[in-house]
């Protein structure tokens, strides 16, 4: 079996008992992104260097008898939207194509920290806005089952790298589903944590009360072994929780008993696909054979989830991407070019005899913020600011902000209603698997459609998990969700773990 | 011409006396050369969150309490929206509809009467981060604005009070008591031309009209350094609205507010270039931030830290020392350290009136000439003390009071070592009687004089004693002199 | 509530976009079909429900008053698209 078919647990062990290096290790995984992504593009930029140098140095610890992190040597893709200290950030962004960081987040400094080996930045959708990784300025990426399909968004670079081999670990962020939806159209396991339990310090921010950061792995226990490396109070993340985390490792195989699993009947209504019903299906059957108790649970206000969603994560969002104005960093649009723009525009309005429309007309500095940030976003970021900038206007505040800061209180009490009834809630994660590429690109609506089962687990800042649960007759992943409350990580991933294990059985 | 009365309230910007900006750890220090005093937090990278500085908070709680606020059990961050240069995330961070405090008040008063004491009530206190600067660079050619962002995130407590106040005089009152209270608190030094203080005024007209009062428009008032300027300004502001009234006959409702600057060098406020966009700062809760929620045990706490106010204090000083409310006024506004002093002084001597002399007109005078700040005086209040106890018990000649006064700051001395190296020592009173008998025998002429009724005649006398011994004193030298002349 | 090219206008000044005349009707279009959605929130009965606008509810998360390095003027200047080695360049600010 080849290095790169082998689990990052198994990689670990291998790596310990010194059958193989890091540099052996990092070489394999080179090799296969030269091989492959080529096809695929999950990848913005390979630190192919850097990377070495990092397995080197591991290499050379271990020879050394000096302690080494969790992660010693194995390969960690990282989502490019992740601050990495003088490395670009450029969130697939024409924006920030040129920025450096000059700091890390505090993940990726955890990551560094657990010696990891960071062997490159992973594509998504443009400031992780969007479901298809299209919204990338750079490139699409393309599933790894079929090349003519998405691997779902924003993470799509992050679930494509690892589902095709080419990391056996990877880093992805979730906003409304980012992590969760792209590893069930890639076939691999997405978890995303509770509000707050992973540092958003470094994250560039899309809807910061919604926003965390997850690992993305092949199987359940890799998604353990990362999950506990970045995991953690941070004093620099003011919504951090002060809490301890767990070793979600040492604990991802211990079966849970009693297990009581929840399952909502309207997730099973028209608009799921047959075959991903059936997998679902399969995945409760699952449970049961393992002798959880399966229990049917309301949770009344999920169908308002995108659209409370889509209200609040815009509103997040336009405040958010404020910063980039081309002033302090980012894309400025040429100063002469502005220049010229507004002298023809006062021409024109003095020509038709219209002075007051020529004095009207902009200073060049708010005209160079629009035409920088114009020409920075692309179409989807720009209908988001607008749409966050509306619904916080004067006027429409109540009706639409705070409205859906109501109705996601109420989801939230859903939520907690229903985990005193069960241990875990079971949903399909998407209503179908991959899509066509170019399907929804021009269709902002039906794009958001594709969170459906996932933005309530954001809104409620609960933990959810994604894992593969089949294949379609044409060879798509299939996958489902798992949630838990908040904090539940552990119980999320061993539950996780026992349908793994058993499938494989 | 109808009467008019002036309505101002004015929103006061403080920065808080930490050491750390608002969410991150640069300094907040003064003067320090453009953009070196950034972070990742402060240049609002992508990714930098805010972390809010406990000291910040706690400064403003104080000032809340001592401005009598109420302190809201819960408050919150909210995010001022608006794309300026000076404010590289795009929003402020402020506070909304929930400031950390509110509806508190503040009297003022004036030592000469001129207008009687007034409470002007305060609409709230709440805190946010102050932005960057820009300035023109003509060097850097093209004219384009240099930004320096190193006062970006520094802590501002803006204090907005009710339109209470009637003049520029009541507006010159309210800031100066409020930067007296801000600066015995320590919560800010209020330097005004270093920006840690900075006024707007908001300024209308009401006017009494045969068909009832009438209201002009609210014009805001920027540009304003110092506190002259504002005096200046509103005076100005008055009679321009007056003049705007007669002319165009707008009233509030019919005019937007408009903002105009103060040119202090012409005296006059200039129409300023609204803003390219109707204001809709979109605020709404920053997400990146916890609420604070504040306990009655804490605020508690914090009430019993507060330190005596200068009102407070000016009560104590006539209560307590029996000082005159004008005596208490100037010695509460030399400050804290003087006051200080004052009780120490008066601790070793006794005589609060006394100690209030010396230490508002001898010190004052002696630190004027000698160009010193108070800080620079070599003199304890434990020997200025002594010398006043020494006076009181006429162990030293008050005429020559002075002269040790100024010799101990010169030497660094105590009175008892200056007066010896002067050779200065209380005369008997049986050597003054001596002496005055000597004087009168050998000045017949006065003594007639005085017997005729020119008790004036007595000075000639007086310098004679003088010069036979430097330590007489002259009332004294006086009094005997006259009780002698009756006797004849 | 409708949404008028206006509307669209006014949100692009705010949010410091432009949009092109020929992009108007697209956007507008797209824009209140999903403010048109997002409009189901108001079958909900949100009286006396506390808005949420956090995920977890921390209260006082405060830092210590302690001054940290700042980082160098030429990391802070570095990404800046013009500056002059003391600070960012930009056309000259009109107003004030
Ligand atoms: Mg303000
Ligand atoms: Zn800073």
């Amino acid at each position: 079996m080849a290095l790169v078919d082998l689990s990052a647990t198994e990689q670990r062990a291998k790596l310990n008992a010194r059958e193989v290096t890091a540099v052996e290790l990092a070489q394999a995984y080179l090799a296969r992104i030269a091989a492959k992504d080529g096809e695929i593009g999950a990848f913005l930029r390979v630190t192919g260097e850097a990377a070495l140098a990092q397995a080197a140095e591991v290499d050379r610890k271990r020879a050394a008898g000096e302690p080494l992190g969790l992660l010693a040597g194995l390969p960690v893709a990282v989502k490019d939207v992740l601050c990495q200290q003088g490395e670009l950030t450029t969130c697939a962004s024409r924006m920030l194509e040129h920025f450096r960081s000059p700091y890390d987040s505090t993940v990726v400094a955890k990551l560094k920290a657990a010696d990891a080996v960071l062997i490159g930045r992973t594509n998504m959708d443009e400031f992780a806005m969007g479901g298809s990784t299209e919204n990338s300025a750079f490139q699409p990426t393309r599933n790894p089952h079929d090349l003519t399909r998405s691997p779902g968004g924003s993470s799509g670079g992050a679930a494509a790298c690892v589902a095709a081999k080419m990391a056996p670990l990877s880093i992805g962020t979730d906003t409304g589903g980012s992590i969760r939806q792209p590893a069930g159209l890639c076939g691999c396991v997405g978890l995303k944590p509770t509000y707050g339990r992973v540092s958003r310090y470094g994250l560039v921010a899309f809807a910061s009360s919604l926003d965390q950061v997850g690992p993305l792995a092949s199987t359940v226990e890799d998604t353990a072994l990362l999950m506990e490396a970045i995991a953690g109070h941070d004093p620099r993340d003011s919504t951090s929780l002060p809490v301890e985390s767990p070793k979600f490792s040492q604990t991802v195989n211990q079966p849970l008993k009693d297990l009581r699993i929840g399952i909502v009947p309207e997730h099973f209504a028209a608009g799921l696909d047959p075959e991903m019903e059936a997998a679902v299906r399969g995945a409760i059957e699952v449970y049961k054979s393992l002798g959880a108790k399966i229990v049917e649970v309301d949770l009344p206000h999920g169908k308002y989830g995108v659209a409370a969603y889509y209200v609040i994560a815009p509103c997040e969002a336009s405040s958010n991407l404020s910063r980039y104005d081309g002033i302090h960093y980012g894309h400025r649009a040429s100063e002469p070019a502005v220049e010229a723009e507004l002298a023809a525009e006062r021409a024109e309005a003095l020509a038709r005899g219209d002075k007051a429309a020529a004095e009207a007309v902009e200073s060049t500095l708010v005209r160079l913020y629009r035409r920088s940030r114009t020409e920075g976003f692309g179409a989807e970021v720009k209908r988001r600011i607008m749409i966050g900038a509306y619904a916080l206007s004067a006027g429409y505040y109540d009706a639409y902000y705070l409205k859906a800061l109501k109705v996601r209180r109420l989801i939230r009490q859903d939520f907690d209603r229903a985990f005193s009834q069960v241990d875990l809630i079971l949903s399909p994660v998407t209503a179908a698997p991959a899509f066509k590429l170019g399907k929804l690109v021009d269709d902002p609506l039906q794009m958001y459609l594709v969170d459906l089962y996932t933005v309530t687990a954001n809104l409620a800042g609960i933990p959810a998990i994604s894992l593969p649960c089949g294949m379609s007759k044409s060879g798509l992943p299939l996958g489902f969700q798992l949630l838990a409350p908040p904090l539940e990580e552990e119980r999320l991933l061993r539950g996780a773990r026992m349908c793994e294990e058993k499938r494989k059985s | 011409m109808p009467d008019y009365t002036t309505i101002i309230g004015l929103e006061v910007h403080v920065q808080l006396a930490t050491h750390s900006k608002l969410f991150c750890g640069c300094s907040t220090r003064f003067g320090a050369e453009p953009n070196t005093q950034t972070c990742p937090v402060c240049l609002g990278l992508p990714g930098a969150l805010p972390v809010m500085n406990a000291e910040a908070v706690r400064l403003a709680v104080m000032t809340g309490l001592a401005l009598d606020c109420e302190i809201p059990a819960y408050t919150k961050w909210d995010r001022k929206q608006y794309f300026y240069p000076d404010l590289p995330k795009g929003y402020q961070i402020s506070q909304y509809d929930l400031p950390l405090t509110q509806k508190g008040r503040l009297e003022i008063r004036d030592d000469k009467e001129r207008f009687a004491s007034k409470e002007v009530r305060i609409t709230r206190a709440h805190l946010e981060e102050d932005a960057g600067k820009s300035s023109h660079d003509e060097a850097a050619g093209k004219g384009d604005s240099l930004i320096d962002l190193n006062r970006t995130g520094t802590p501002l407590l803006e204090i907005v009070s009710e339109p209470d106040l009637r003049n520029s005089l009541e507006a010159r009152a309210y800031l100066d008591e409020l930067k007296l209270l801000l600066t015995y608190l320590g919560v800010s030094d209020c330097n005004m031309q270093e920006g840690s203080l900075r006024v707007d005024a908001n300024v209308n007209l009401h006017i009494e009209t045969p068909a009832g009062k009438v209201a002009t428009p609210i014009v805001e008032i920027k540009n304003l350094n110092s506190f002259r300027a504002v005096e200046r300004a509103l005076d100005y502001e008055a009679q321009r609205q007056f003049r705007e009234w007669e002319e165009t006959g707008k009233k509030l409702g019919e005019a937007p507010k408009t903002t105009r600057g103060w040119d202090d060098v012409a005296g006059k406020t200039k129409a300023q270039r609204s803003k390219e966009e109707s204001a809709d700062y979109r605020y709404f809760p920053d997400p990146d931030l916890a609420p604070v929620r504040t306990s009655p045990e804490q605020l508690a706490k914090a009430r019993a830290e507060l330190p005596p106010r200068p009102a407070e204090l000016r009560e104590q000083l006539t209560r307590e020392h029996k000082l005159s409310p004008y005596d208490a006024g100037v010695l509460v506004n030399l400050g804290r350290p003087v006051l200080d002093y004052f009780f120490a002084v008066v601790a070793k001597c006794g005589d609060a009136k006394a100690a209030c002399n010396w230490i508002t007109q001898d010190i004052q005078r002696t630190l004027k000439y000698r160009d010193r700040e108070f800080a620079e005086l070599n003199l304890p209040a434990e020997r200025l003390g002594e010398l006043i106890a020494l006076v009181a018990k006429g162990e030293l000649p008050t005429a020559r009071s002075r002269e040790v006064f100024e010799a101990m700051i010169d030497s660094g001395d105590d009175a008892h070592s200056v007066m010896q190296q002067l050779g200065i020592g209380a005369v008997d009173e049986s050597e003054l009687i001596a002496l005055c008998q000597e004087l009168l025998a050998a000045n017949p002429r006065v003594v007639d004089d005085v017997k005729n009724g020119k008790q004036q005649a007595i000075g000639a006398l007086i310098g004679q004693a003088k010069k036979k011994n430097p330590n007489a004193d002259p009332a004294r030298i006086r009094e005997l002199c006259l009780e002698l002349i009756a006797k004849m | 509530m409708a949404v008028s090219r206006q509307d669209v206008e006014k949100a692009a000044l705010l949010g410091r976009l432009l949009v092109s005349p020929d992009e108007l009707e697209h956007l507008t279009a797209q824009v209140a079909e999903i403010l048109a959605y997002v409009e189901q929130l108001g079958e909900v009965d949100t009286t006396s429900v506390e808005p949420m606008a956090h995920a977890v509810e921390l209260v006082n998360v405060f830092r210590e008053d302690k001054v940290a390095p700042s980082l160098p003027r030429e990391a802070a200047l570095a990404n800046a698209p013009h500056h002059n080695e003391q600070g960012f360049l930009v056309p000259a600010v009109l107003g004030e």
